[in-house]
């Protein structure tokens, strides 16, 4: 029998790996990208498995609309990046360093 | 699990000025397509007639008892309806401010109008929002029509990389606040603010976990911190404040103008929503965060401001700052400090535009007057908007005749209500500390030489619009009393 809190640290575990991923991550901007995915993936896992064993509905609704913006967020993000990347040529997270003050 | 066995048509009535914005985004994004460039005033006129049909929209379904709609998902009360209009008057502002720069850049585009509206509707959403759904749609409308106004200007390389610094922080802030939201979720059982709130009612500190829920302290205050860090992020607090400073700077002027004012009013809206409203009862705990954030955004805020020769960015640091002084009044926990942070952010959203505006007034084609040097002898050179420069820099930095010295005296004495003399000693340091950069620039401006004389050229209507904000702060400041009692008289009937 799975237990609420096995999903629960599964959650979590998904969510530092994406923490760790943004952080950690100094070369690529897709990456990046992939993270943010990740911690949403996270936190709809969180939202199904509260949903289903409190018997209420409306968690799994919010991942519905969780995955759509999270659709629309990439949609945003990768348009942003081609942007990027046809101005400085590259896509390097370390390559993001002309503002400085 | 309860099956719904009948659909009950929702009450649209509360919700009509968000859906009068978003037909007229469509309508604008249409009619914008067959329009010429020089056609283009038409988007902009359609544009700010939005806005005002918003507003009287808004006005017209005033009432002072709070209504709820779409099965408790959306709130109509007093305070949203005002934060609403004066996230209206803010946009209209903007609007007038940037067409002069937009089109001197080829900016001057339906998207930044577009994009603009739909900010604006996701901020009316946040600040109506009743449940975590409607909170997260609104956060997320307005924070993705946010990155792409970042990202208007494409062939330049810092504001593209503005965008993607914002577009990372951003989404890691939503995931953060969605992560502790999801936390709330399970232990209250409901995405309701209502349950949440009575679900922390049973809430008792020290204890790990009451016999009503099993292990829901512990949770409380696992999602607290996350949702927390969410919120500051999107407000730009100590110590996640990184994207404020280069998504100011790089960002062409014009959307720094609207990225800096208007989404501050969402922030509050969000912040009285959640914490206030959503977790009050847990007021104790959040107090110390809270404290925490405020006491490093003031410190850092000023301090760094001091060291910094881009005016833009001068502007972002003295916007952390006031994050600081506007968690000053939130965290007191007492209506009277509610309104007192509700002030301050309402005054702190009109100083802040009409400091942007003053920078695209001095802007032309081909030159961007982001330089501190730039306001070197503008009173040679226009010694009227020397003067409205004066009175915007004095109320920022809390000089009394100003509106700027109100806004911080209130949240000043709401924390010494709250016990927190300490806090407002160091408060009151701060401020003077932060009054050396918004002095030099006043020094810039009268006591050196211009550098060149070139006379201001703005239409007539930005050049009344800039005045008669200025001003404002200066009548304001002369007469609190209205906008202070009505901030006291509608936070918290929700």
């Amino acid at each position: 029998m799975i237990a609420l809190s096995d999903y629960l640290i599964l959650g979590a575990v998904l969510f530092c790996i994406s923490m760790a991923g943004i952080f950690l991550n100094r070369k690529n901007v897709i990456v990046l990208l992939m993270a943010i995915e990740l911690m949403l993936l996270a936190v709809n896992m969180n939202f199904i498995a509260f949903s289903h064993y409190s018997g209420d509905i409306a968690g799994q609704i919010f991942v519905f609309f969780i995955l759509t913006v999270a659709a629309a967020e990439s949609a945003i993000g990768l348009a942003i990046l081609v942007v990027l990347f046809r101005n400085i040529r590259a896509i390097n997270v370390e390559d993001m360093d002309k503002l400085k003050g | 699990m309860n099956a719904v066995t009948h659909f009950v048509t929702p009450d649209f009535l509360p919700a009509a000025p968000e859906m009068f914005v978003l037909g007229m985004a469509c309508l604008i994004l249409v009619v914008d397509a067959y329009l010429s460039q020089n056609q283009r005033w038409i988007t902009y006129t359609l544009s700010q007639l939005t806005l005002l049909g918003a507003a009287l929209l808004t006005l017209m379904l005033h009432q002072t008892e709070p209504s709820l709609t779409f099965n408790d998902s959306f709130i109509r009360d007093a305070m949203g309806g005002v934060l609403k209009l004066f996230i209206y008057l803010v946009t209209g502002l903007v609007f007038i401010y940037s067409r002069e720069y937009l089109k001197s850049r080829d900016l001057y585009r339906g998207e930044y109008f577009v994009l603009a509206l739909l900010a604006v509707l996701g901020m009316m959403v946040l600040v109506s929002a009743h449940s975590l759904l409607t909170l997260y749609l609104g956060l997320e409308l307005l924070s993705l029509s946010l990155y792409s106004m970042v990202a208007l200007q494409r062939d330049s390389a810092v504001a593209s990389e503005a965008a993607m610094k914002y577009f990372v922080l951003g989404a890691i802030a939503s995931g953060m606040l969605l992560y502790g939201m999801s936390i709330l979720y399970g232990v209250t059982g409901s995405l309701d603010l209502a349950s949440i709130s009575r679900g922390a009612a049973l809430f008792t500190p020290g204890e790990a976990m009451p016999a009503e829920m099993p292990g829901g302290n512990t949770l409380f205050i696992f999602g607290l911190v996350f949702v927390i860090i969410g919120i500051a992020f999107k407000l730009g607090a100590v110590p996640f404040h990184m994207w404020i400073p280069d998504v100011y700077h790089g960002a062409p002027t014009a959307v720094t103008l609207f990225l800096g004012s208007a989404p501050k009013i969402a922030a509050f809206a969000m912040l009285m929503r959640l914490l206030a409203e959503g977790l009050g009862a847990l007021h104790g705990e959040w107090q110390t965060m809270l404290i925490i954030l405020s006491v490093l955004s003031m410190a850092a805020g000023n301090l760094i401001a001091i060291a910094q020769g881009n005016i833009k960015r001068m502007l972002a640091y003295s916007t952390i700052a006031h994050v600081g002084f506007l968690l000053l009044g939130i965290l007191n926990g007492t209506l009277s400090g509610y309104g007192a942070a509700m002030f301050y952010t309402l005054v702190y959203t009109l100083m802040s535009a009409g400091g942007f505006g003053m920078i695209l007034l001095l802007s032309r084609a081909g030159f961007e007057a982001d330089r501190l040097e730039d306001f070197k002898g503008l009173n040679q050179r226009s010694p009227w908007y020397a003067f409205m420069m004066l009175l915007l820099m004095f109320s920022m930095a809390g000089v009394p005749p100003t509106v700027g010295f109100f806004a911080k005296l209130v949240v000043l004495q709401a924390a010494v209500e709250a016990g927190l003399v300490w806090l407002a000693a160091f408060a009151v340091l701060m401020s003077v500390i932060g009054a050396y950069y918004y002095l030099r620039i006043i020094k810039l401006m009268y006591f050196d030489k211009a550098g060149h004389d070139a006379p201001l050229v703005a239409p007539r209507d930005m050049r009344i619009a800039l005045s008669l904000n200025s001003l404002g702060m200066l009548a304001l400041g002369l007469f609190p009393g209205a906008l202070l009692a009505l901030c006291s008289r509608v936070v918290g009937t929700g």
